[in-house]
């Protein structure tokens, strides 16, 4: 993209969803770029239209209508550059139209050469359908069988670091060329491999898939044990993504052809915006994204080992870490039945404050399978399906923190209580230095009360100290990841002012003690001098009203078995932000501990419940 | 005369259907345009590749795997028999005294022989597989190298949610009208073979017996989630299904739990009761919908069949019937008696789109207009 960022004032922007394509118009107003309409319209790449431009040029024919600007030319291609009413600056594009990039990675040890593979398929924004591993217990039949079975649209080899093991990774490449599977799409064109393992390994594997497969060899992405180098892979894969998946799919040759910048798959724009978030401002972010069929998690946190190692080298050794895992099957409709397998009646109902029919829920969630399109009309249905919900994050969470961990193969010490964590133990994911937590999907956007989404974010997530809650009010993520990369400043504008919804902040001491306990002293001053001071009771929610925008300063003082951040027994001050909940104070410890019996578990849910208004109070008193 | 719940739920007396039957890879086509075929008539069939078998035998024989090829008594492409040696190393200090051998695993070719790895990769016999008609009609299509296309006339009902794949038998109405739950007790032997029909639920008793007979498919309103579990051993999780491990399919028309058949869908089986049915199981809601159903064969237009409108939807009107498909009214049909355009707050507090139902026993409700299907007779 040659054109200069000041030049840019008025920028279209589309998401190309499997069912909706997303539109926003993005202009430069009175000095800051600002939302100024969105639209949409269905997708067109399935039959009978098999056209994905359709579906683009009726969502920008809903902008034009709201915005009363012309996009669309004559020939029905999108008019460039913006010439007072007409036309816009830029045009970009993200899809995961056609089920996205589906791939299928290997590597030689699960944990190590596969997982990081898994880390550059997924960081590029792929499905990952399978990961294959010369240690994952199945045999190689059983492993062919499957290669065959997938059909994914590309393949990433790795395994070995450079001058490492040779025969492992080449017995993969002989899995892959006895299997000789076929692309998703395209009859009669060759599957693309990238080759991102052991340089040594490099003319057996050519030797053994040069003619079968489209191989494409770049650098290893584990040099070293230490070291994970995944930019190379992932430039590759999504210039394949580009050549031979996007080409394929009906009518992205135009799409592609229309703009400025390449099309990424959606949720690797996802990456690219928070990315560039908490990289320009120093922060750490959890993000999640729930949809009836999958629930994608996002984060970036520091890198625990930054400051250990070569520093200049910024590309092997990055300051923050972005990890995304994709849940395929944890949704609130297509999925919502494997959530209640998943997660257990038991898991299920400690977040309902009362009983419910076991064979009749089943039932209710069965039938959500089926017809997913349906809302929930009785109170009843609205808190079972966000108990769900909390419970679809929850396992969601738990895989993200398992995946996005230090590098394995590096000797490590480590106790024995970390040996039985059900999470583990080298994750990154620190809850402690978690800054912004947010939430998009519609159970937590479209949630009836914001109160809602934060209750279900705090349960599920569980954040420690201070952490602020927001929601993404249209998902719009998409589109600013990739304007993030030919216009950071718009992107990043558009995101604090119009993507999210902040909802507030959370104050969570980590710890626990006997109920009734003290967690600690607080102390809130607004910035418009209300004061709020008091103790903060163990099993006690507290809220206070602070506006979005507004700011306020809290001084929490914890009891010595309760952590703020600064450890045991510290006292810490911060100044935090409010938003459509206000300031919640969380007494319930971490890890939240439920009452196991029954009534108790009732009263202390109710009570929660009431404290942050999340249902009407005749909701929760059941006879 | 037929009706339409959902959009692209199907249930019509007289439809033409066009199935195409395809191999999962290229193969020979038996059939030819213009065919009769009955359901289990094969109209095409193809070899799947073996499986394969991966050993390695540098290392069964001691050798490095570079050497491996002057010890492999075959070599790439050759076919094999089960048993037969296929590697033998010279013994001990190559005096030939205890030598080693490897012997082929079973009958087939020799898929390849790594000099770096010293894997010998072992392919079973081709397997076999047929795609039949699974619906009786004439080829009108053939797609070469890949199947046919089978046109028919028939009865088509589709439903709602299913487990198993394609059966075929002859209809039977065990239940009198469509408010019926089938029982353990009314499952008999003579039920071997068929497809049997009831008006509400199925239970488990019900179930295992069929199975236990040996009953093709059972058609059903509904099924609780909690005797499916049991019967399968596992929660369906997604809704994806077809390859259950189940002698008999199910076809659930209206949902899970107790909810009667509307009473057209189970009129028309009624009708139909001793004729043959094609059944299939098989249920995907994510892209790409498929949903179970029952495709009954019809040589000509049933009595008091009129085509008109068969293929069109007409949209929700004042007056329409509609059947509530989500608490707290599920199951209940009634009339719609208002479409107001604003939006209005549910008791859950969502906003939504609504309408007014008068349910037929009288009682009205506001119900969001997600919740509903309309019941359309033409």
């Amino acid at each position: 993209m040659s054109k200069n960022p000041e030049d840019i004032k008025v920028i279209l922007a589309t998401d190309c969803g499997s069912t909706t394509t997303k539109a926003i118009l993005i202009m430069y107003v009175d000095g800051e770029y600002r939302l100024i309409v969105r639209g949409e319209a269905p997708t067109t790449v399935e039959a009978p239209f098999e056209d994905v431009t359709m579906g683009v040029l009726n969502a920008v024919t809903e902008v034009e209508e709201l915005a009363r600007r012309k996009f669309v030319g004559a020939n029905d291609q999108i008019m460039r550059p913006c010439e007072g009413e007409k036309g816009c600056d830029i045009y970009i594009s993200t899809s995961s139209a056609g089920g996205g990039l589906q791939m299928m990675v290997a590597g030689v040890v699960k944990s190590m050469t596969a997982k990081s593979a898994e880390h550059a398929a997924l960081g590029a924004g792929a499905i990952v359908m399978d990961a294959i591993a010369s240690n994952d217990k199945r045999l190689p039949h059983e492993q062919i069988e499957r290669i065959r079975q997938l059909r994914p649209d590309m393949i990433l080899l790795s395994g070995g670091i450079d001058g490492g093991t040779v025969s492992h990774v080449v017995e993969l490449a002989e899995l892959i060329s006895a299997a000789d599977p076929k692309p998703r799409l395209g009859i009669g064109y060759q599957l693309p491999v990238i080759y991102a393992g052991n340089v040594g390994a490099r003319e057996n594997v050519k030797e053994i898939l040069d003619e079968k497969v489209d191989l494409r060899i770049v650098d290893n992405i584990r040099p070293v044990l230490e070291e994970e180098n995944l930019k190379p892979a992932r430039e590759m894969i999504h210039n394949l993504f580009m050549e031979h998946v996007m080409a394929q799919a009906p009518g992205y040759k135009k799409l592609m052809s229309w703009a400025d910048a390449p099309i990424m798959p959606t949720p690797g724009a996802v990456g690219a915006i928070m990315k560039r978030v908490a990289d320009e401002e120093d922060i750490q972010v959890l993000g999640v994204d729930i949809g009836g069929a999958t629930t994608d998690v996002f984060s970036v946190f520091k890198n625990p080992s930054y400051n250990d190692l070569k520093p200049e080298h910024e590309s092997e050794n990055p300051r923050t870490i972005f990890n995304r895992t994709v849940s395929a099957n944890l949704g609130m409709s297509y999925s919502i039945s494997n959530v209640f397998k998943e997660a257990g009646l038991a898991n299920i109902m400690r977040w309902v404050p009362y009983d419910l029919d076991e064979v009749e829920l089943r039932n209710q969630v069965k039938n959500k399978m089926v017809r997913p399109t349906t809302i929930p009309q009785a109170m009843s249905t609205l808190i079972f399906e966000q108990a769900l919900a909390r419970e679809a994050l929850r396992l969601a969470f738990i895989q993200h923190c398992n995946f996005a961990t230090t590098l394995k193969g590096v000797q490590k010490q480590r106790t024995i209580s970390e040996a039985f964590e059900q999470v583990d133990s080298d994750t990154i994911v620190d809850l402690m230095g978690l800054d912004i937590l947010i939430g998009s999907g519609g159970v937590l956007s479209h949630a009836p009360r914001r109160s809602q989404g934060a209750m279900m974010l705090l349960d599920a997530f569980q954040p420690q100290g201070f952490t602020t809650l927001a929601v993404d009010s249209i998902f719009m993520m998409p589109q600013l990841g990739v304007l993030s990369t030919i216009h950071p400043k718009a992107a990043t504008e558009v995101f604090h002012k119009d993507c999210l919804i902040y909802l507030g902040t959370s104050v969570s001491p980590a710890g626990t003690t006997k109920p009734g306990g003290s967690v600690g002293h607080y102390h809130i001053q607004t910035e418009d001098g209300e004061v709020h001071e008091g103790e903060l009771k163990f099993g006690e929610m507290k809220k206070f009203d602070l506006a979005v925008g507004k700011k306020a300063t809290i001084s929490f003082s914890p009891s010595r078995s309760f952590d703020i951040g600064a450890g045991g027994g510290k006292k810490v001050e911060k100044e935090v932000y409010g938003g459509v909940v206000g300031i919640i104070l969380d007494g319930r410890g971490r890890p939240i501990e439920i009452p196991m019996d029954k009534q108790e578990r009732v009263e202390a849910l109710t009570k929660w419940l009431l404290a942050l208004n999340v249902y009407p109070e005749s909701a929760l008193i059941k006879e | 005369m037929g009706h339409i719940y959902t959009p692209g739920l199907k249930v019509t007396e007289y439809t033409k259907i066009m199935k195409k039957r395809i191999l999962p890879l290229k193969g020979e086509i038996v059939a030819k345009v213009g065919d009769k075929v009955k359901p289990t008539d094969v109209v095409a069939k193809t070899d799947l590749p073996g499986n394969v078998e991966q050993m390695n035998i540098a290392n069964l024989l001691g050798c490095d795997a570079e050497d491996l090829k002057y010890f492999m008594l075959v070599k790439e492409g050759d076919k094999i028999t089960d048993g037969q040696i296929v590697a033998r190393n010279k013994g001990i200090f190559s005096t030939g005294l205890f030598k080693t051998s490897v012997k082929a695993p079973f009958e087939g070719s020799i898929e390849s022989i790594s000099p770096v790895t010293g894997n010998v990769l072992f392919r079973a016999l081709p397997i076999p597989i047929e795609a039949t008609a699974y619906v009786e009609g004439e080829v009108t299509e053939i797609i070469p190298d890949e199947g046919a296309i089978i046109t028919t006339h028939a009865t088509f009902i589709q439903g709602i949610f299913g487990i198993g794949g394609e059966r075929f038998g002859e209809i039977i109405v065990l239940t009198k009208d469509n408010t019926g739950d089938l029982t353990e007790e009314m499952v008999k032997e003579e039920h071997r073979g068929k497809v049997i029909v009831c008006g509400r639920k199925i239970t488990s008793g019900a179930y295992r017996k069929a199975i236990s007979i040996g009953v093709k498919a059972i058609v059903a309103g509904g099924v609780d989630d909690r005797d499916l579990r049991q019967i399968l051993g596992y929660d369906i999780g997604v809704a994806i299904t077809g390859s259950e491990d189940v002698y008999t399919a199910i076809v659930t028309t209206e949902g899970f739990g107790e909810i009667p058949m509307a009473q057209r869908t189970f009129e028309i089986l009624k009708k139909f009761e001793g004729k043959g049915a094609s059944v299939n199981g098989a249920t995907q809601i994510r892209a790409g919908v498929i949903r179970p159903e029952i495709v009954i064969a019809q040589s000509e237009p049933p009595a008091g069949f009129t085509p008109e409108g068969t293929e069109e939807t007409i949209g929700l009107s004042i007056g329409s019937q509609v059947r509530v498909i989500r608490y707290p009214y599920f199951g209940k049909i009634g009339k719609v008696t208002a479409l107001p355009p604003e939006l209005r707050v549910l008791e859950s507090e969502s906003k939504a789109r609504v309408l007014e139902v008068e349910f037929d026993e009288g009682a009205r409700a506001i119900v969001p207009r997600a919740n509903v299907e309309t019941i359309e007779n033409f």
